[in-house]
């Protein structure tokens, strides 16, 4: 397994080094049109075609790339962040805290994800920047989808709490805040790292969900939802395969992530 | 005790619907255009009726009244207006929701046949290379989203119901796969093998009754999912159902809509858990 996780990591290092040279191997941009070649098959200028307004599929690729793979893990990091504060400070608190706590978080997890995320972007505006849209898209998916974390680690704080070494801390005269910091929340990381890591791909295809749908990323900046839009146009497979190259280099990050989180899976649970 | 347990989930159903109706009621009320009525710039209507309105929403201005206001309506079927199909939310949701009941119900018993059947197979004949395939099927799966399955089922022609039941089918799968194969190594069942039992008596006499309480919270779970992958599907596919309708309210920023279909679907899934969870409790309650 190790040899397979080994691959996973070098595959997801090559995609997100490739993205970020995105400047250097498409340095037109993923707006700039070629008239000319609007809806074109892969060729020398274009390796994956234009799409419909004659937009280098490429370069879109790359730069829609860079977006969802720097930004859903700005978005775990909120989330896991959020999680730590609510999930680790309520468990710390224990009582009618944690009671409290857990009852939002039901509430939360009650709803179905695509439901949840469809109700409050639609509570934001839509007719909104590129720039805007794309803040508000990741912002959402962070500051939505900290509760099952929480759960988590709720439990695994309580645990800690009547642990012997937080009790002796509290003996010796260390108490509130710091006895958290210094004690408790450094002995929820590797719970914290395994929410984070988890947190990654169910983000990027939560944006790919919400882009098909209309309600992600807006045009002209590229992400994977907007890309994979494109597929809705097709009326076969056969008739223009390069339209998914965005789904499978989807599928291989996905894969690669859950490669990477296959022993963190425990850890998490 | 089985008596306080159903009880139980009755309160939490009911808090939750409650809070969940707060929480719709206030997004309601802080939705922009709010505060606009259509039916004030009416040149039939005179001007004590025009005040009469602007009366009405400044009542409306406080969240709490409005929210018992809600719910007083509610209570009565009133489920208030769509703004973009201007229709009544309750005539929307009865037109709607056979379909989506009937592609939700044929998907959960094409993905539990489905589930059930590669499951037990791989924990029953424990090859790995069947093992393997049926793991890299669903991983792949796992890995695409719902909305380009959704795509792929319009584009090859798929059933709905059979694209509701492939999104859900890999995180089913994985579940019920885990526990079958966790059940399977227990010593109990380890000695039965090893006393020569029939599979088939080890499976239902020893497996099932272990795993079963389990699998039961699976399929509740998987209600939640089936009803989440409606709306990609519904969206995609052109089918007239709740799923539909919930991204129609949504690009339309239509929240009366969005946030009755929100609370509609929480409870749907809040019984289907509390359900899975009374029956796995009966059913534990049997064999001690």
């Amino acid at each position: 397994m190790s040899f397979w996780r080994g691959v996973a990591c070098a595959v997801l290092l090559l995609v997100v080094g490739v993205s970020l040279g995105a400047n250097w191997l498409a340095p037109a941009g993923y707006a700039k049109q070629y008239r000319e070649a609007a809806g074109s098959p892969p060729s020398h200028e274009h390796w994956l075609g234009t799409d419909e307004i004659g937009r280098d599929r490429f370069a879109r690729v790359l730069y829609g790339t860079r977006i969802s793979l720097l930004l859903a893990p700005a978005a775990a990091l909120l989330s896991t962040l959020m999680a730590a504060l609510v999930g680790g400070l309520a468990g710390y608190l224990g009582g009618r805290w944690a009671r409290a706590a857990m009852t939002v978080t039901d509430l939360f997890l009650s709803l179905p994800w695509l439901f949840l995320l469809i109700t409050i972007r639609a509570l934001l505006p839509l007719n909104v920047s590129p720039i805007v849209s794309v803040l508000v898209t990741f912002l959402m998916l962070g500051l939505l989808g900290w509760t099952s974390a929480a759960r988590v680690l709720c439990t695994s704080a309580g645990a800690l709490r009547n642990s012997d070494f937080v009790r002796q801390a509290r003996a010796s005269g260390i108490r509130g805040a710091r006895l958290f910091w210094v004690h408790v929340l450094p002995n929820l990381k590797p719970v914290l790292y395994a929410q984070f890591w988890i947190s990654i791909p169910a983000f990027i295809l939560s944006e790919a969900n919400l882009g098909i749908l209309g309600l992600g990323v807006a045009e002209p900046l590229p992400s994977w939802g907007s890309l994979l839009k494109e597929l809705e146009g097709l009326v076969s497979v056969g008739e223009e395969p390069w339209k998914f190259v965005p789904l499978i280099l989807l599928a291989i990050v996905v894969t690669s992530f859950q490669l990477v989180l296959s022993n963190r899976d425990e850890v998490a649970a | 005790m089985l008596a306080r347990k159903i009880a139980r989930h009755g309160v939490t159903l009911l808090a939750t619907a409650l809070l969940g109706g707060f929480l719709s009621a206030t997004l309601v009320r802080l939705a922009p255009g709010f505060d606009s009525d259509e039916a004030q710039l009416d040149p039939h209507l005179s001007s004590q009726s025009i005040e009469a309105l602007r009366q009405q929403r400044t009542d409306q201005h406080n969240i709490f009244t409005f929210y018992v206001h809600s719910l007083q309506s509610a209570w009565h079927g009133d489920l208030g207006n769509s703004i973009s199909l201007r229709q009544p939310v309750a005539s929307l949701l009865r037109e709607r929701i056979p379909l989506t009941l009937r592609l939700i119900g044929i998907a959960l018993l094409l993905n539990w046949a489905a589930v059930l059947a590669l499951a037990l197979s791989a924990a029953w004949l424990r090859k790995f290379a069947y093992d393997t395939l049926a793991t890299l099927v669903s991983g792949t799966l796992l890995c695409i989203p719902a909305a380009v399955l959704a795509l792929l089922s319009v584009l090859w022609n798929v059933p709905g119901a059979l694209a509701i039941g492939l999104i859900i089918f890999p995180r089913d799968y994985r579940y019920t796969r885990n526990l079958l194969a966790k059940a399977y190594t227990l010593p109990h069942i380890v000695t039965a093998r090893a006393k020569g039992l029939s599979e088939l008596r080890i499976l239902f006499w020893h497996v099932v009754p272990v795993a079963g309480p389990q699998l039961l919270a699976v399929a509740g779970v998987s209600v939640s999912l089936a009803v989440g992958a409606a709306i990609p599907v519904e969206a995609l596919c052109g089918l007239a159902g709740v799923g539909q309708l919930a991204w129609q309210a949504a690009l339309a920023r239509d929240l009366p809509l969005l946030v009755n279909i929100t609370v509609l679907v929480t409870l749907v899934t809040l019984l289907a858990n509390s359900g899975a969870d009374v029956i796995g409790h009966v059913w534990r309650g049997q064999q001690a």
